[in-house]
């Protein structure tokens, strides 16, 4: 996925060491992209590397642009291995700049990694014990003490949040887990073989379209029993048929370019095609995909939690707390709010990163 | 109200002077928070009636000079110097609201590709009338008026097609279509950006053809945009040559091309096919010695299913009763418009689809019938290279893995070798080695399309396909590629079946030259005899229609003996 997300585009992320070895690339070709011009113009190296920013890879720009223009290609043979190797790190590292640009990208990711650190390790920001019940401190507002208050018997709020994120972030990563491995493995298989082959799947997909999410999650979970792994293959069954509706439509797209039909009639087999060409050129959209559905799959788990179908007390969830706290609605409002705006900021925070991928995609 | 006033009021002065007048423009792009200029201290004046060609390379900033006309320019392109002077009107940095007055009425755009300029949900005659419209001229005329702009334009039955959709109509049709709107709007200059650079030759010169006769028939004045200089030259009063967005020179044509003053419009002079030959469409092998055949087609005749409809044939014939032959280490080249079977004959070559009837042979092997797993021994003895190098190389690969890719599926050497075959291959097609390491994304079209050619020998094969290798590309760089070819087939003694719908190009290459009209092959014989003493009348059109021989006669002349490539 990162690969993918961090893959070069030339007029985004091309470093200008880049476009200027392009324009000297061959005296043979000189049809140089629009972007240089003369070369005064096209070279101003300090605009490239911003001062805020301590970018390792901003250092190395000047260096390579005291090359002159005009100079002798590098000769053959520095294409080597660890060649290979520098430049995939510099590959990353510009395409990771114009990512570290936007603080709104910068923000939902720091809270994204924030919520999932927390969620695996909660003591590193929180002293309390979700269950230990204080009941002189029963019903608190918020403080510095207790961050999100405490709840009827007691218990510290936020540490409760902290620990709930657990169950939800490894739900949710089953379910996406499942959703992505099933979802691609239609989507692949009914795309490139076509035919009755892709009749079938769809049709299997389209009734899984129809059904209300939320609806068949409940009928699995109430199937299956109650528990983390029910609700996972509940959730990721929910949300497979997007990604395997994507996955067909993108693999279809590949299967036609012309660089699937040179490799052929280069010799390469089916499979081949099928993992080094149609494969990697269709995991863009559907990458983009996956993040968007953690979102949605931590909203259906927190929904399905809050209904009663989640991990049983005293263990919480989110959707557990939010629930809870309805009771206390008027006399304690933040018992209910302070976790629903916890949730609702991490699916927030979640859309707007697959939001900023799609776009650096385009 | 007011932008009545304003739609009025340039046009209300005719022959006031310049239509357009550029006085030290620079234009730049914004990028990142610098500006990066595309377009320096250009000087333009169009005066009423002239036809001035623009040409040079992409990138050399002759389309930015025309948005900038146009006030089109997209929202990171400013204006950082100079004036623009629309019918006697400073339009600098004006709003919208005001260069809307001035569009279509007074400056009309023929937009570069027809297969996008147009709105496929819209009829044709509803496109056209939205111009008409904004004349002010009565509702109840508005129809009429499409028609004539129809007309006028030169679309056959214009009744017809001003109620049909534009995904009914042809490349050239389309283009007229996209002319019509351009001249329904009465405008007093047209702007032509690379208005036939997507057709085939033959259109092309239609087009163009129509275009000049209707500028000359209505005084108005016509800016095309070009990146051949033939074109530019059989068409315009006055050639402006760009480079890296300077105007370097201009002046009458046949001064520019009989006397060229800057290293680079030589350069230009050099590309384009015909006026490096003096004009003429020269064979480049007059005297061929006869080769074994390697590859032939006997009778090929190809028929695909329609779709229903509810009247008509259910089979379509692209190809009929065709027969070739290819020969080892020479160059036969396939000449047709489009739509005239070309690809289905090289398709069915390769074997990537099966003939209705008819025989395909290799080295005397009849390989027809032959399945996948039968053919693909006979993969590495030839091999094709595709018409657009911008999707025929996948974006994930690098250059090094892409040149590879055919050894690793024959599972020809090992690692070293390979990378050793790739260096030899990057030398071959005069790319640095350095390339290896790069995305096709960082390369430009010429060098894509070397490195699909690279691909392409990586085998070693007998026989290469190429399919319009050169359509997709400036004629600068069609040159090189060109020569590439032609110095491959010299060292490595490799066969090319050549696909082109332009002779010229074809001349360049070719041993042999089959013409194909319709499916049906109607002329073919050695490039000598096709080229220059053809008997079909559709042969001659193809050659007549290659631009550039305005001044044939002229420099012929005046080239010394020696000077022809």
């Amino acid at each position: 996925m990162p690969d993918k997300i961090l893959s070069p585009k030339p007029d985004l992320v091309a470093p200008p060491e880049q476009r200027a070895a392009v324009a000297r690339a061959t005296s043979s070709a000189p049809a140089a992209p629009p972007v240089v011009t003369p070369a005064g113009v096209a070279l101003p190296v300090h605009a490239t590397a911003p001062a805020g920013l301590a970018v390792p890879a901003g250092l190395a720009v000047p260096a390579d642009l005291a090359v002159p223009v005009g100079a002798a290609a590098p000769p053959p043979g520095e294409a080597g291995a660890g060649g290979q190797v520098r430049r995939r790190r510099h590959d990353i590292l510009a395409a990771a700049r114009p990512l570290l640009r936007r603080p709104g990208f910068v923000l939902a990711a720091l809270f994204v990694v924030f919520v999932i650190v927390s969620g695996l390790v909660p003591s590193l920001f929180t002293s309390y014990k979700p269950s230990a019940t204080v009941p002189t401190d029963k019903l608190k507002g918020p403080s510095m003490s207790h961050l999100f208050g405490t709840d009827e018997l007691g218990r510290d709020l936020f540490s409760r949040v902290l620990h709930g994120s657990t169950l939800t972030i490894k739900a949710t990563g089953g379910a996406v887990l499942i959703a992505i491995v099933a979802g691609l493995a239609i989507g692949v298989v009914a795309g490139f073989f076509g035919g009755w082959v892709d009749g079938v799947l769809m049709r299997i997909i389209d009734i899984l379209l129809a059904l209300p999410m939320l609806l068949m999650a409940l009928v699995i979970v109430t199937a299956l029993g109650f528990g983390l792994l029910p609700i996972a293959i509940a959730v990721g069954v929910t949300i497979t048929p997007a990604f395997a509706r994507t996955t067909r439509a993108e693999v279809l797209r590949v299967k036609e370019q012309p660089y699937v039909e040179a490799a052929r009639t280069g010799g390469a087999s089916w499979g081949r095609v099928l993992v080094r060409h149609v494969l990697p050129n269709s995991w863009g959209p559907v990458s983009v995909l996956a993040v968007l559905d953690f979102g949605t799959a931590v909203l259906t788990i927190s929904s399905l939690s809050f209904l009663g179908f989640g991990t049983p007390p005293p263990a919480a969830e989110w959707g557990t707390l939010i629930s809870n706290g309805r009771n206390f609605l008027i006399t304690s409002p933040w018992l209910s709010l302070l976790p629903g705006l916890f949730v609702g900021l991490v699916v927030f925070s979640l859309n707007h990163i697959a939001r900023t991928l799609e776009e650096m995609q385009r | 109200m007011s932008a009545e006033a304003a739609v009025d009021s340039p046009a209300a002065r005719p022959d006031s002077g310049p239509i357009v007048e550029l006085s030290g423009l620079s234009v730049g792009y914004q990028q990142r928070g610098r500006t990066t200029l595309a377009v320096e201290d250009v000087n333009l004046t169009i005066a009423p009636g002239e036809t001035v060609a623009v040409v040079g390379e992409s990138g050399s900033g002759k389309t930015t000079t025309a948005n900038a006309i146009l006030g089109l320019l997209p929202s990171s392109g400013v204006i950082t110097a100079g004036r623009i002077r629309i019918a006697g009107t400073d339009v600098t940095g004006a709003s919208d609201r005001v260069l809307r007055a001035f569009r279509g009425n007074v400056v009309g755009l023929v937009p570069q590709d027809p297969m996008v300029g147009l709105n496929p949900t819209m009829r044709i005659g509803g496109q056209i009338a939205e111009v008409v419209r904004r004349r002010g001229v009565d509702k109840r005329l508005v129809n009429a008026e499409v028609i004539e702009a129809l007309e006028r334009a030169g679309v056959d039955q214009p009744v017809v097609r001003a109620r049909q959709y534009p995904g009914a109509l042809s490349g050239g049709l389309r283009q007229r279509v996209l002319i019509a709107i351009a001249i329904a709007g009465h405008p007093r200059l047209i702007v032509a950006d690379e208005p036939t650079s997507a057709l085939d030759v033959t259109v092309q010169r239609r087009i163009l053809d129509h275009l000049g006769g209707l500028v000359a028939e209505t005084g108005t004045s016509l800016l095309i945009i070009t990146h051949d200089l033939g074109v530019a030259a059989d068409r315009a009063d006055r050639v402006v040559v760009m480079q890296r967005g300077r105007i370097v020179e201009q002046g009458e044509p046949a001064a520019i091309l009989l006397r060229p003053q800057e290293p680079y419009t030589r350069h230009l002079i050099a590309a384009a096919p015909a006026l490096s030959h003096a004009g003429g469409v020269v064979p480049c092998f007059t005297d061929v010695t006869p080769a074994p055949e390697v590859l032939r087609l006997d009778g090929i005749g190809k028929d695909f299913r329609l779709p229903r409809t509810a009247s008509g044939e259910r089979t379509f014939r692209a190809l009929d009763d065709v027969s070739l032959s290819v020969r080892a280490g020479q160059t036969l080249g396939l000449v047709g418009e489009s739509g005239s079977g070309k690809t289905t004959a090289l398709r069915i070559a390769m074997g990537l689809e099966k003939p209705t009837q008819g025989r395909v042979h290799l080295d005397g092997v009849d390989i027809t019938d032959a399945g996948w797993s039968e053919l693909r021994p006979l993969r590495r003895r030839f091999q094709l290279v595709h018409q657009n190098p911008y999707s025929s190389l996948d974006p994930r690969f690098t250059v090094a893995q892409t040149i590879a890719e055919p050894l690793v599926s024959f599972r020809v050497g090992d690692r070293a070798s390979r990378a050793a075959r790739v260096r030899e291959l990057l030398d071959q097609v005069a790319l640095p080695a350095a390339f290896a390491d790069r995305k096709p994304a960082e390369l430009s079209g010429g060098q894509r399309q070397r490195v699909a050619i690279a691909r392409s020998l990586a085998l070693e094969p007998e026989l290469v396909f190429l399919d319009e290798p050169v359509s997709a590309l400036d004629v600068s760089v069609q040159e090189q590629i060109l020569t590439l070819l032609l110095r491959l087939q010299q060292d490595l003694g490799v066969g090319y079946l050549f696909i082109s719908h332009d002779l010229a190009v074809v001349a360049q290459l070719a041993h042999h030259v089959a013409v194909l009209r319709a499916g049906r092959i109607i002329e073919s014989g050695p490039a000598a005899d096709i080229l220059t003493a053809p008997v079909e009348e559709h042969t001659r059109e193809l050659l007549g229609a290659v631009p550039g021989q305005r001044f044939a006669a002229e420099l012929a002349a005046s080239a010394p003996p020696g000077t022809k490539r």
